[in-house]
């Protein structure tokens, strides 16, 4: 898995290119700044884009705007952004194309080396990994609006579980219940969502987004 | 090539120059006359206002007063903010409006008693009586001033008239005064030549485009004695200001104050002590490595643990400092955030001039959180409507929400129970530092709207303070 690297810390970036490596990804190029981020992403095309929000020449969302960038260009380039704080405001930018192959994750999460690994392995397969803590937030606010509002409570746990990337069966191990069951669930939030039928990975994304957007 | 290069340069400052000299001539031969007869129609308009109010006053005793007199006022009223406006459009003098403010109560009280007490405030406002005796000083002095700016040029080119047509009129036989020239009798006869016609109006005409200007000038100093606000009232404006500032100094300061001690002890309690755990885990860890790698690996998993303990709450203490989405995007972008994090369905509209001033982003930014918050916890709202807009160098926002209202930022007559009172009013006092006035419009049963204004250009000393 071919890899492009964005991160302005030169420790936090030699870490991570480290721990890629480590789990057999090529990095293809490991840059610090915007201009550069934005430049390898068009230039090398890669299986996926770890980036960081901040980074110069501004330390704003530097980051975050080259990936949107760069998916304009390259649609559905698979692209995970981690950063010190998650905002829903900055996850619903990113899921907006319905493209899929997208990731927002704290950096934190980049401790526990496998589900970190894990999360760009599913993003690079087009899926996406949100972080818990923007779930959380969902889950927090308890009122939602229709169509998302007319999910029972354990549909809207699917549907959480769903948007951090987690498969079926992970949902089912998680839940402690059957798969078939989870099936059920995610056909019925489908249903309720007025997905229609199609490419299953495509639909998940689309009711992440719905999710989002409540 | 270099001399045409230097023909330009001498071309450009000098159409310029031109292109000045001949604005100015116009304002002075045809701009101030305008002016002047527009101010001798305006003075003889204030004598008619002058009459109506003192008639509508006479009245008062047949009551016909009572609904003619606060008519008149109004006309009162309107005749002289148009001489304001007209100060600052033709001169450039700023004469405020030193009317005193009607409380709240009296401007809403309905039905007859509300129309007495209105009116009686009116008539208590010295400014009024000011008002009405430069009605007066304006149709007399006024127009007199004004008359001469307007006739003086025009009385010039008279002149020249006369001169040219000297010889016509004297056929006809007419008996005409200019000046001191008497023109009638054929040239040579009269006590002047032909010639000194043109001498007095060419005298009237550049002495007119002189005084023109200066005359137009005096008139709205004039004006402006009279009504821009007295010197008590001046006086008592900035002791208001200085009290005021006084007052939100030393609110800044311990709000500053308090903040810095919760994130000291945020700091201390949370990120601090979990590093110092962490710390002596790794020792552990180090030390058991060889011995014990099960009891180090351990260690090792809580040191993990407890880094992204500290990192939680470091993240929550930023986001209490200064948010992240704020300082990446600005007020309008941390504003949808706040949005989105609300339990409520809030919409948020955005009429913003990219980034304003970051102290002001702030402030606004954590009123709008708390007035959020406090929707939330208060209103029994289902929707929430934040309005952020700049113009005429203040941020406004308006918060408006569809719950059961009895907001009040004064706390001691807040429904109780309600509890809004102090977290609307720690919000004033918070945007007070920045100038910032609140209102708030919450009547029994709701809707509630809560507007902010702060001005953004922080040297601007106008605020208004009622």
């Amino acid at each position: 898995m071919r890899v492009v690297l964005g991160e302005d810390l030169y420790l936090l970036r030699e870490g991570m290119a480290r721990l890629l490596t480590a789990h057999g990804c090529e990095v293809v190029a490991a840059v610090g700044d915007e201009p550069a981020l934005l430049e390898a992403m068009i230039e090398h095309k890669p299986d996926i884009a770890v980036v960081d929000v901040r980074m110069p020449p501004t330390f704003t969302d530097e980051g975050l705007r080259a990936a949107l960038a760069a998916r304009k260009r390259i649609p559905g380039l698979p692209v995970l952004v981690v950063s010190q704080y998650v905002e829903q405001l900055y996850a619903r930018e990113l899921l907006a194309d319905g493209a899929g192959g997208v990731g927002y994750l704290l950096k934190d999460r980049v401790f526990d080396a496998a589900q970190f690994i894990d999360a760009v392995r599913r993003v690079a397969g087009g899926g996406t990994a949100m972080d818990p803590e923007v779930i959380a937030k969902l889950l927090a606010h308890g009122r939602a609006q229709e169509p998302v509002g007319t999910l029972t409570p354990r549909e809207l746990e699917v549907l959480g579980l769903m948007a951090e990337g987690r498969s079926n069966a992970a949902i089912a191990g998680q839940m402690v219940v059957t798969e078939r069951a989870v099936a059920k669930h995610t056909s019925n939030i489908f249903a309720k969502l007025n997905l229609p039928p199609s490419d299953d990975d495509n639909r998940r994304v689309l009711a992440v987004l719905a999710y989002l957007n409540r | 090539m270099s001399s045409t290069r230097a023909s330009h340069e001498m071309a450009t400052p000098g159409r310029a120059r031109t292109g000045r000299w001949r604005a100015r001539w116009r304002d002075r031969l045809v701009v101030s006359p305008l002016q002047g007869w527009a101010l001798v129609g305006y003075g003889i308009w204030n004598v008619l206002v002058f009459g109506l109010v003192v008639i509508a006053g006479s009245l008062i005793s047949v009551g016909a007063g009572l609904v003619l007199l606060p008519l008149a006022l109004v006309l009162l009223r309107h005749s002289a903010n148009g001489a304001r406006r007209r100060a600052l459009a033709w001169t450039g003098i700023k004469i405020e409006q030193p009317y005193r403010p009607i409380p709240q109560d009296v401007a809403e009280a309905s039905g007859f008693a509300g129309r007495i007490s209105r009116l009686m405030a009116q008539l208590s406002d010295v400014q009024t009586w000011r008002d009405l005796a430069w009605t007066l000083l304006d149709g007399t002095i006024g127009v007199t001033i004004a008359a001469l700016a307007a006739t003086m040029v025009l009385y010039g080119i008279y002149g020249f008239a006369i001169g040219i047509s000297w010889p016509a009129l004297a056929g006809h036989g007419a008996h005409e005064w200019y000046g001191a020239i008497n023109v009638g009798t054929k040239s040579g006869q009269s006590n002047l030549p032909r010639w000194g016609t043109f001498v007095t109006g060419a005298a009237y005409l550049v002495g007119g485009a002189y005084a023109g200007p200066a005359l137009v000038y005096l008139h709205v100093r004039l004006t402006s004695v009279i009504l821009g606000p007295t010197a008590d009232a001046r006086q008592a404006a900035l002791s208001h200001r200085v009290a005021r500032l006084t007052e939100t100094r030393a609110d800044a300061v311990d709000t500053q104050a308090a903040e810095l001690r919760r994130i000291e002890r945020d700091l201390h309690d949370g990120a601090q002590a979990r590093l110092v755990a962490m710390g002596m885990n790794l020792g552990a860890a180090e030390a058991l490595l060889d011995e014990h790698p099960e009891a180090a690996k351990a260690l090792l998993v809580e040191a993990r643990a407890a880094s992204a303990k500290a990192l939680t709450e470091l993240r929550e203490l930023v986001r209490g400092i200064h948010p992240p989405v704020l300082a990446d995007r600005g007020l309008g972008d941390a504003v949808r955030a706040l949005a989105l994090d609300s339990p409520l369905r809030v919409e948020v509209t955005v009429d913003l001039p990219g980034r304003l001033e970051p102290a002001v982003e702030s402030a606004a930014y954590f009123a709008v959180s708390e007035l959020l918050t406090n929707v939330a916890k208060h209103a029994q709202a289902h929707t929430v409507r934040v309005d952020l807009w700049y113009g005429a160098g203040r941020l406004r926002v308006t918060c408006t929400d569809d719950g059961r209202g009895g907001a009040s930022a004064g706390g001691a007559d807040a429904v109780p129970g309600r509890g809004r009172g102090s977290g609307l009013a720690g919000i004033e006092r918070r945007i007070g530092t920045f100038d910032g006035i609140m209102a708030v419009r919450s009547p029994i049963g709701g809707p509630t709207e809560i507007t902010l204004e702060i001005p953004c250009a922080s040297s601007s000393a106008k605020t208004s303070t009622s």
